[in-house]
């Protein structure tokens, strides 16, 4: 409980988020054979599920033992994925391969079963020109790259982050990754979260190699600077010679960006 | 699941776990934190789950350079072979109805590795003590019934408070009592679950409110080294602000209230 300056006793949030504790308690103690049953079909519906390209169907292997690579690499949120679609998609023949489907109760869509490939939020690729990229080798040998975006106001630092140069590029590699990073690494006691640290996490613990470029910017929505941010990345390892046209790229880039813009006036 | 960072697993036989509850001001997790700096323990292993929310970051333990840029998890294993000591730190909050899951994996480990006691430090909030607590020591504990009478003895010998009971259901005049720790997270369940499996474990843990809890922890951990003797008093200096013990704060513990504010500002 905290009290404010007016006189209002008010239930403070609890960082440890230990609020729902209680409710939960009550809730197993509650909790009948039909309700363990809701929540079974619950957890069921809300797997994510792997299908083969354009179709309904689920993959019968894993993708990686369909497809096995060397390089892996991963681009979450707008920004990243414009930035592989322009610079490094744009070069070679990308095959679609698969897709991973999901629903959770925050989803506006009914549920996976009936979900559109448009409506798919994540879409496997694979490189049909260059066999060096896919070759038969073990999943020990394979190095995961991922690129995504924070805001700038999630970083910190001992100056003002309003007079940071955003955007700029942190990394973060795993202990098995040799690479150098193209930019400097993130430094305590910065963190990253959600699903490019649910990955990270994966690669540390079974020892994979793996490493994550943040780009951290002030603009969330798509946006050309932030996208071109990502540029270096470009001459390291992870994704080296996979761009081969990069004034191509560029081009590309402004396409996307013009048929993205919404021409917002209240007016019209 | 217990995963190493080696290619062997490590034999935690007659160790003691330190663990924190993730709870109200996050008070055990900077007081883990401060010990496995402050004895430098040294990586072990990972305990991976799908219970906690996923975060990575660099060695929040770094000294210099060189060590500065080993990857962290949200669940790791660090510890100090010649005092025996294993220490488990949580760096993230539960997933919705995953924390009793998350107890029995974590149980099932300590039976199977052959830990001797576990440790938790917790804390619960200040605002749910009685007449009689707010007028008392902080501090109190908990020991499962088959916690050793050695140990129980030792307690015992430091005066140390035992959590009071009390109403299961608080707006009720008639309700029973039993053991209850608000805001304290797990640490409820850790407490039942290891008394039904019959594994001693004894849990510390101190009333607070949230806001800088740095002080909280500094207090929990000296309350644990009471009983555990983890790290000797220095020899007194003549400057009165050296603490009283040589608790390392770790390198990550800066901007903990945010960035720099803009000068502009002012």
């Amino acid at each position: 409980m905290a009290a404010t300056f007016f006189g209002e006793v008010v239930k403070a949030p609890c960082r440890a988020g230990t609020e729902d504790e209680e409710e939960e308690e009550e809730a197993g103690r509650r909790e009948t054979p039909e309700d363990r049953e809701v929540r079974r079909q619950l957890a069921r519906k809300r797997e994510v599920r792997l299908l083969r390209r354009q179709t309904k169907t689920s993959l019968e292997v894993s993708l990686l033992e369909k497809y096995p690579c060397s390089k892996f690499i991963i681009a979450i949120g707008n920004n990243a994925v414009a930035f592989l679609s322009s610079f490094v998609m744009n070069s070679g023949v990308w095959e679609e391969v698969g897709c991973a489907k999901l629903w959770n109760e925050w989803c506006r869509t009914v549920d996976t079963a009936h979900l559109s490939p448009s409506e798919a939020f994540c879409v496997f690729y694979h490189l049909k020109s260059n066999p060096l990229v896919f070759g038969s080798c073990p999943r020990r040998n394979m190095q995961i790259t991922i690129l995504t975006c924070r805001h700038v106001t999630d970083y910190k630092t001992s100056e003002s982050t309003g007079s940071l140069p955003s955007p700029f590029l942190k990394a973060l590699k795993t202990q098995n990754c040799k690479d150098t990073a193209c930019c400097s690494l993130l430094e305590q006691p910065n963190i990253v979260h959600g699903l490019p640290a649910a990955v990270l996490s994966y690669c540390q613990v079974w020892k994979i190699p793996a490493i994550l470029y943040l780009c951290y910017t002030d603009v969330m929505k798509l946006d050309l600077i932030t996208v071109e941010a990502f540029k270096p990345i470009l001459s390291s390892r992870s994704l080296k010679g996979l761009a081969k046209n990069i004034p191509q790229g560029t081009e590309v880039l402004k396409k996307l960006m013009t048929t993205n813009e919404i021409q917002s006036n209240i007016y019209t | 699941m217990f995963v190493p960072c080696g290619d062997w697993v490590p034999d935690l036989t007659g160790f003691t776990l330190l663990m924190p509850a993730v709870s109200v001001g996050n008070v055990g997790q900077l007081a883990i934190d401060l010990i496995i700096s402050t004895l430098n323990m040294r990586k072990i292993g990972y305990f991976y789950t799908d219970c906690l929310v996923p975060m990575v970051g660099n060695n929040p333990y770094a000294t210099a350079e060189d060590n500065s840029t080993e990857l962290s998890t949200n669940a790791e294993v660090y510890s100090l072979p010649a005092r025996k000591l294993v220490a488990l730190q949580l760096r993230s909050i539960f997933i919705k109805y995953k924390s009793k899951s998350f107890c029995e994996k974590l149980l099932s480990w300590v039976q199977s590795s052959g830990c001797a006691k576990v440790i938790v430090l917790s804390s619960s909030h200040s605002y749910q003590r009685n007449d009689l607590q707010l007028r008392s020591t902080p501090f109190r504990y908990l020991l499962t019934p088959s916690v050793h009478k050695r140990i129980q003895n030792k307690i015992e010998s430091l005066n140390w408070q035992e959590m009071e009971k009390s109403p299961c259901i608080p707006q009720m005049d008639d309700s029973e009592f039993c053991v209850r720790v608000p805001g304290g997270g797990i640490t409820k369940t850790l407490y039942d679950e290891s008394c039904s499996k019959e594994i001693q474990m004894a849990i510390l843990l101190k009333f607070v409110s949230e806001g800088d809890n740095i002080p909280d922890a500094l207090g929990l951990v000296e309350y644990l080294n009471e009983w555990l003797q983890i790290i000797k008093p220095c020899l007194q200096s003549d400057d009165p602000t050296t603490p009283a013990l040589p608790w390392k704060i770790p390198s990550s513990w800066r901007l903990l209230f945010g960035s720099g504010l803009p000068p502009a500002l002012f």
